[in-house]
């Protein structure tokens, strides 16, 4: 090992609120977090070595093995099977010599599977050494291996940069953006610095003031008013307050953020900026998921631009006492991360479980202080929202809903990538916005919304009718639906429960064996209902958004795709044991070779 | 200066001191809210799930909530009996629980939920799941098979410095129960009797000794789970 796990606590004062970022540079100088270090690290921080367990095998990027020189996390989200990944994944198999979650031989070349990378629009692609590779085939991987084999550097792997900034010195990646529709909030011109000297000559009460009559709700999926929880938060008194910017973007089929932090970096830090201004807080923290690391030293730049314009730092534009910077904290990889007091949990370091409400984190937050989490898209609006006021806003989008969304879009179209919209936009009109033809379904709000028939395309995106956090999955008439999207949004949830909630943990297998047991044909006609019957307790009875909704996918399309579920039952018999034989006894027969007497 | 406030739990008047929550302040007053995780004067984990009532109908979790002045709950219901039941047969099928071979038999919060349900057999098949137990600590051994991650353990068992001993390892249906062995080692016998009390079922045992207390005369063999705080008013 390079540098030494104590220079590396020492490097963060031995704190062991900030272990994530400790284990992030272990796992990253070393390629994986062996014993001796997980001693040293509970040793240095005073902290018991089953807690840095914890946190440790919490999240997916951790690991205590070696996963290799180089290692493919290669996406399995539902977009990325629909692009091809199983050949893909062939491939790599065929070529590296080893299994998926596994290592080859000689140790060189582990291949894994992640949840969905953000990447939704160019798929299939994977995360190989902290780089991005979109778009893959049989053929590319084969080079890529090849490489691999002759000990290329990751950067020389990438061939071609995308376009905006992926190209730039800093990022050299081949990410492109596919920004398909530029609308008026986020993505028109906009002078950096406008909104933040705005705000300088007003009162914090005035700027959240402003926020609240424009209506804005939050961008991450909740639709929680901005401006109200601002003033919540302000109505805590406390001596420090924390706003975090939540960019973990992990929803299955969103991948807005990316091209957000690649285009409009200062568009984010500066709402931040604005954001700090209005709740007196002194620090921000970027929370980012692991899988966009390549973005690292790009928002690093833009940060230290920043600071020397003197939009973040000490007495901003002059405004004596206006101090705020900002930090980015890394995930690990968790999708649960995203859930906003999660979000805090692994920002102390923490295993990233969801905590208990009250309190709520404007009343005690990070670090037990007032903190307001604000997605990436809400932050952006909020700048625009100051510099044009909030009548200008409130002109745009529908009645419960101001202004514009940020859609991705991915599937079966022709342009997927990210269009901005005024909200209330219908279904219909988007299908044909993004060139999709013969439209079997679409998945609104990724894997935790809802799946709509074509009975729905009348309706329209806002809070009051179709809600989303941004991702729209358009799914093609040859699509198997149970295999290609229900189940493997189950296993998604199923892999990123946090464990806490007996539901979350336990059902979400329940019902996705149910439904397996379904897909084999061995059901009664009656078990549909008993499927959906048991997806009632996961709203009831769960902590969280993750476990509230992981049943959506199940119950939605069993509500609007009844037919895909009676294809496989049994429509005379009422139940069937699902038990059979043959299998049963097919490894032992085969133990003994012997042939079943049955 | 603690502040009473009047609430009703269907229909009942009750009073408590406000901000107390909602499972202590019901018993207080009579009330069983059927719990499995939560322990009195322990920060709550809110994360079994049992003890959800509703309040101004929405579902809360009773231990997590903090009583307020004139709050209306309902508890006793069958919708939330019913999901309370369900949830027990998880617990089970998720698990690995023969109930006639555990030494806590009739000293097991979660069987004795599960007869307070009338539970005959899980509505859901069981999942027999592989489970690693550890039995490498010379006083104390960990039957994965029956733990119910409700984190009792980890909350109230910590070395004399406030160290963690027990924590958990990976996420979702992976979740297991660790401990840690070298601090372990430090922990008085009284710690290591509370650690075994404290687990609702047999998943923290104390090696060296076993079936100390006859069946029949166990906590549950004789009264219902609940009966205690409802026999009190
Ligand atoms: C499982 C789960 C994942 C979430 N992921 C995200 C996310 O990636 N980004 C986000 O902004 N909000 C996410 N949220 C919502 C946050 O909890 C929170 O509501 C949001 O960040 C608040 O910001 P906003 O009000 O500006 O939308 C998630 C919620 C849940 C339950
Ligand atoms: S609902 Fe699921 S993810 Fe959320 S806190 Fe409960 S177990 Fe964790
Ligand atoms: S070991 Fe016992 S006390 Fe600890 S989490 Fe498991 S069931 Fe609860
Ligand atoms: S007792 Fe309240 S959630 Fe377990």
């Amino acid at each position: 090992m390079g540098k030494s796990v104590k220079s590396i606590c020492e490097e963060y004062n031995n704190d062991a609120t900030r272990l994530m970022d400790i284990l992030l540079e272990i796992q990253c100088k070393n390629g994986h977090i062996p014993d001796e270090a997980i001693e040293e690290v509970a040793k240095t921080l005073n902290i018991s070595k089953v807690d840095v367990i914890q946190t440790l095998s919490f999240y997916h990027f951790f690991t205590r093995d070696n996963i290799g020189d180089y290692t493919v996390y290669l996406n399995n989200s539902a977009v990325a099977d629909m692009m091809g990944r199983a050949d893909v994944a062939e491939a790599f198999e065929k070529e590296a010599g080893c299994k998926f979650e596994s290592l080859s031989e000689d140790g060189k070349i582990g291949l894994y599977s992640t949840s969905c990378i953000g990447m939704s629009d160019q798929e299939p692609a994977a995360i190989i050494n902290g780089k991005v590779f979109t778009k893959l085939d049989p053929y590319k991987v084969k080079d890529l291996v090849l490489d691999m084999k002759a000990g290329k550097t990751i950067d020389e792997m990438v061939e071609k940069y995308g376009d905006g900034h992926n190209a730039s010195d800093l990022v050299k990646s081949m990410v492109f953006n596919n920004i398909r529709k530029k609308g008026p909030v986020l993505f028109s011109d906009y002078e950096t610095g406008t909104s933040l000297k705005k705000v300088t000559g007003m009162t914090p009460d005035e700027v959240v003031g402003i926020v609240k009559d424009s209506y804005l709700r939050g961008r991450g999926g909740a639709g929680f008013p901005v401006g109200l929880k601002w003033d919540f938060c302000r109505r805590t008194q406390s001596e420090e307050t924390y706003l975090m910017c939540n960019a973990d973007e992990g929803e299955p089929g969103t991948f807005k953020e990316r091209v957000l932090l690649t285009e409009k970096p200062k568009l984010v830090f500066e709402g931040m900026a604005v954001a700090g201004y209005a709740l007196d807080a002194k620090q921000g923290i970027l929370y980012l998921r692991y899988e966009y690391k390549y973005l690292k030293n790009y928002l690093e730049s833009v940060l230290n631009e920043m600071r020397e314009a003197n939009l973040l730092g000490k007495n901003i534009l002059g405004k004596e006492g206006f101090d705020f910077d900002i930090r980015i904290q890394f995930g690990a990889g968790a999708y649960v991360c995203g859930e906003e007091t999660a979000l805090i949990e692994s920002c102390e370091g923490k295993r990233g479980e969801p905590r208990n409400r009250p309190p709520f984190p404007v009343q005690k937050g990070y670090m037990d202080e007032p903190t307001v989490v604000n997605n990436v898209e809400s932050l952006c609006s909020v700048v625009r929202i100051i510099e044009k006021g909030a009548d200008w806003f409130t002109m745009m989008g529908s009645r419960e809903s101001a202004g514009t969304k940020l859609l991705s879009i991915s599937g079966d179209c022709k342009y997927q990538g990210v269009y901005e919209i005024e909200w209330g936009m219908r279904i219909r009109d988007i299908i044909e916005m993004v060139g999709a033809e013969d439209v079997k379904a679409i998945q609104v709000g990724g894997p935790s919304g809802t799946l709509i028939s074509p009975r729905d395309f009348k309706r329209t995106i806002c809070f009051e009718d179709l809600p989303t956090g941004g991702s729209m999955i358009i799914i093609g008439h040859n699509r198997n639906l149970l295999r290609d999207i229900v189940l493997n949004f189950t296993e998604f949830f199923i892999e990123e429960s946090c464990g806490s909630c007996t539901v979350c943990r336990a059902n979400t297998v329940i019902l996705k064996d149910k439904l397996l047991k379904i897909m084999s044909g061995k059901a009664g006609k009656e078990e549909i209902d008993e499927l959906k019957n048991w997806t009632k307790f996961n709203k009831m009875a769960n902590r969280c958004g993750l476990g509230q909704t992981a049943a959506n996918p199940i119950l939605t399309s069993i509500e609007n795709f009844r037919e895909e579920y009676e294809k496989h039952v049994k429509m005379d018999e009422d139940f069937d044991t699902g038990f059979d034989l043959a299998s049963a006894v097919e490894e032992s027969c085969d133990y003994v070779g012997r042939k079943p007497n049955l | 200066m603690s502040e009473k406030v009047k609430f009703t739990i269907d229909g009942k008047e009750c009073v408590a001191e406000r901000g107390q929550n909602l499972v202590d302040a019901a018993a207080d007053n009579g009330v069983y809210i059927p719990s499995l995780c939560h322990l009195r004067d322990v920060i709550p984990a809110g994360s079994c799930r049992i003890c959800n009532i509703k309040n101004a109908g929405r579902i809360m979790t009773a231990c997590t909530t903090p009583v307020e002045q004139g709050m209306e709950i309902e508890n006793d219901i069958s919708e939330l009996n019913d999901m309370r039941k369900a949830i027990v047969e998880m617990l089970f099928v998720e698990g690995n629980h023969f109930c006639p071979a555990c030494e806590k038999s009739g000293n097991c919060e979660l069987q004795a939920l599960a007869y307070r349900f009338q539970m005959m057999v899980p509505r859901y098949p069981y999942e027999f799941p592989i489970k690693t137990p550890d039995t490498q600590d010379s006083r104390l051994w960990i039957e994965r098979n029956r733990c119910i991650k409700c984190k009792r353990c980890i909350r109230t068992i910590k070395t004399e410095d406030g160290k963690n001993i027990f924590a958990f390892q990976e996420r979702g249906h992976k979740v297991e129960i660790n401990i840690d062995h070298e601090l372990a080692a430090g922990l008085s016998e009284e710690k290591i009797q509370e650690a075994t009390d404290n687990c609702p079922v047999g998943s923290i045992l104390k090696k060296g000794t076993g079936f100390s207390q006859p069946i029949g005369t166990r906590r549950f063999d004789k009264e219902a789970i609940g009966s205690d705080i409802e026999k009190v008013v």
